[in-house]
């Protein structure tokens, strides 16, 4: 092995990440969410709740910063630096971007999150130990931990009669956050897969996405060209693997949070047009 | 003006023997009542532990952005704290600096039982406290390894591996003494010295094998003891947290442990000296001189801040310098000018003879330090939180009052732990007292016969009691 062959090798695995990485995935889920047309009426955190079991932890514990909400909106009110403040609070949906260069990923110490086929960054309960680095290392604060068990005390008889059957309830300390609906998902492909063919753009939405009353959130296969978030990513000239994206036209609308990270978040936001009143 | 020898070379090696098995006889009542003490601090802590294993980690407040907390910081403190004794005995081995003899002992103890308390506050923080064993790469017959990127792994091997490494090197060292304790024991205690000093008689070719193992340790240990802070320090350099993510972080955990663990042995050295009355062996120049290591690694710590802070004000990030900012005037600001004073400040009364020499100052300047280096833990945890990245999850978070408990509960486990070594094991190196006074001896015989050599006949001076070996 020459020092050149070393080197060159070095700067290709060095660079591979922002040439795109990994390449042979299956499906690559993605997102793109409409800030103009957000309304921040937080029915999508409210299915998300509905949707994947999480626990409603009451007034005190989400004062102390312990919720459990996959999906928050999160509310700006003062920037003092916008054009029109009288407009009110900006809404920002946030849920887990589902980085491809995901920082949650490398520092747990049991390997409990992880890379899926389909690009989605996996939380493994089950082997879970609640070491709980991946929420210190995740820039976007997305990662939510079992303080306490809430079995009993959010989902009293007889409410534990709606919890969805498709996914677990999670016991005290685990890690735990949004998966882009992953058991929607898997009986979508399952679903394909009998019937002999490729998902198809509209086969599964995220629970968020469905209950949107503005169609402010979009998802599918971001591999699939003709899906509708393909199409958004394509028309906002966003793409995946950079650090900063390359527009010729400034009033594309799209960007990515801390993609400056490196973080290559699967998720586009599209930006609040504000206009005078 | 002071009398400047280490030590008095004119002490019997008997009288060595018979102070420092002394210290080991009929405690008195205050070391019952400090026993008790540490019982009860012990039990404040298991009893908050629990209440966190029985209804989960939301008692401790952590919250959403603060994951981690008091227990890293109290984690990374007691690791830090561990520093000493390896400097101590190995560092200082190696350098031939003999000063070290009379204190290596308690310092080398206090490493294995800091990190007896170090490595309970990776388990305590665990949600799931009962899987805490899928870290390590045993042999599952489900096929799961840890993930070896994780520097969490990283630090269950270092701590292990330094913890295991360290109970042998002081027991290693402990072993002439634990025979000379064998020959002058009853009971309980002749029965489990004699198990513990493994057939020592002192022979030749003993003490050869002896002294090649210590060296050979000693070697070890330096670069293990380096690596193991490093690694803790990886904790968070490998995170890409702001205020984490520092190049200098290894260095400058590894200087602020060698910093804490000084400041904890003048504490310790002034409390030794005063209750098993070792004022003969813990010489004021030996204090005088652990001060001023203190000192100087106080300043290579207080360098290490410097370059920090210079470098995230001038390289621009914007992450990095709103949080420096907020350190020094948000919420945690009291914590963080009180490290600064504390790490930076007051060492320099270290920097004078009269303080140094006073034990009471010292016992409180370095009870001080280490509030200091506690709070230094504390300000490198608990402001990335809480000013990271997303300002929608910026937020303040105090401890409850279980989360300091358990804090609280491990000084005591420490107290008891020490405690009780310093009954049953020699806290004073006999043997290597004895090596320091008969090198000394020599030495000032030699000295002797030099200047008698050299003397003129008609400078009309005569040497009386000329020292001689005697007493060996």
């Amino acid at each position: 092995m020459s020092l050149d062959n070393l080197l060159g090798n070095w700067s290709q695995y060095r660079k591979a990440h922002e040439d795109g990485g990994f390449h042979d995935y299956e499906h690559r889920w993605g997102m793109a969410i409409d800030l103009d047309i957000c309304t921040g009426c937080n029915a999508c955190s409210t299915a998300c709740y509905a949707e994947n079991n999480l626990a409603v932890v009451g007034k005190e514990r989400f004062e102390k910063g312990q919720a459990m909400h996959w999906l928050r909106v999160e509310r700006y009110w003062d920037q003092s630096e916008l054009d029109h403040p009288e407009q009110g609070a900006s809404f920002l949906p946030m849920m887990c971007q589902q980085c491809d260069a995901a920082t949650c990923e490398p520092v747990c110490p049991v390997a409990a999150t992880y890379h899926t086929p389909d690009g989605l960054n996996a939380q493994v309960y089950n082997r879970c130990i609640g070491s709980r680095y991946c929420s210190n290392n995740c820039p976007f604060r997305v990662r939510y931990f079992n303080f306490y068990s809430y079995y009993e005390s959010s989902w009293p008889e007889p409410l534990n009669m709606q919890l969805n059957p498709d996914i677990t309830v999670r016991d005290k300390g685990v890690m735990e956050k949004c998966t882009f609906c992953v058991q929607r998902l898997r009986s979508a492909k399952d679903k394909a897969k009998m019937e002999n063919r490729k998902v198809e753009d509209g086969d599964v939405t995220t629970a968020c996405a469905q209950a949107c009353p503005t169609n402010a959130i979009v998802f599918g296969d971001w591999q699939d060209e003709n899906s509708q978030v393909a199409k958004l990513w394509k028309k906002h000239q966003v793409t995946r693997a950079v650090t900063k994206q390359k527009k010729d036209n400034p009033e594309k609308r799209g960007y990515r949070i801390f993609e400056e990270l490196n973080v290559d978040p699967s998720t586009m936001y599209l930006e609040r047009v504000r206009e005078k009143i | 003006m002071y009398n400047e020898k280490d030590i008095n070379e004119q002490i019997a090696w008997a009288k060595i023997n018979a102070d420092v098995l002394r210290s080991m006889e009929n405690p008195r009542k205050s070391y019952w009542v400090a026993v008790v003490m540490c019982i009860l601090m012990i039990s404040c802590a298991v009893f908050a532990e629990y209440i966190q294993y029985t209804v989960g980690m939301g008692p401790s407040n952590l919250n959403n952005p603060h994951m981690w907390d008091m227990y890293i910081a109290t984690f990374v403190f007691w690791i830090g704290m561990s520093h000493s004794g390896t400097l101590l005995s190995a560092i200082l081995h190696l350098i031939h600096a003999d000063w070290r003899k009379p204190i290596y002992r308690f310092a080398e103890a206090m490493t294995t039982f800091s990190l007896m308390t170090a490595g309970l506050f990776p388990i305590i923080h665990l949600g799931r406290v009962w899987n805490m064993y899928w870290v390590l790469p045993y042999v599952s017959d489900r096929g799961h390894w840890p993930n070896f990127r994780s520097p969490l792994v990283w630090d269950a091997f270092a701590i292990s591996t330094y913890l295991s490494a360290s109970m042998l090197f002081l027991f290693v060292g402990m072993i002439p003494d634990l025979a000379i304790c064998r020959d002058n024991a009853r009971g309980w205690r002749k029965k489990l010295y004699t198990v513990l000093s493994l057939g020592w008689s002192g022979n030749d070719r003993q003490w050869r094998n002896f002294r090649k193992i210590y060296l050979l340790m000693a070697c070890f240990l330096i670069p293990l003891a380096v690596s193991v802070h490093s690694i803790v320090s990886a904790d968070f350099a490998m995170s890409i947290m702001p205020g984490w993510h520092v190049t200098t972080f290894p260095p400058y955990f590894v200087a602020g442990a060698l910093y804490s663990g000084c400041a904890a042995i003048i504490t310790l050295f002034v409390l030794l000296r005063y209750f098993f009355r070792f004022e003969e062996y813990m010489t004021l120049p030996i204090m005088e001189k652990t001060c001023k290591l203190t000192f100087a690694i106080a300043m290579v710590w207080s360098y290490l801040n410097l370059i920090e802070f210079s470098s995230v004000w001038y390289g621009h990030d914007i992450y990095n310098k709103e949080l420096l900012i907020d350190k020094a005037t948000g919420a945690y600001a009291w914590v963080f000018w009180t490290m600064l004073f504390c790490g930076s400040v007051l060492p320099f009364t270290l920097a004078f003879k009269k303080m140094r020499r006073h034990m009471p100052t010292m016992f409180v300047v370095s009870l001080l330090l280490n509030v200091g280096m506690f709070f230094e833990r504390w300000m490198i945890v608990a402001p990335t939180l809480s000013m990271s990245h997303s300002p929608h999850q910026w937020d303040v978070m105090w401890g409850s009052i279980v989360e300091w408990a358990i804090v609280f509960g491990s000084f005591g486990w420490f107290g008891l732990l020490f405690l009780v070594f310093v009954k049953v094991f020699p806290s004073v190196s006999m043997y290597e007292v004895k090596e320091m006074v008969y090198h000394r001896r020599r030495h000032l015989i030699n000295e002797d016969a030099a200047t008698k050599f050299h003397r003129r006949s008609d400078d009309g001076k005569t040497t009386t009691g000329e020292p001689g070996l005697e007493g060996a």
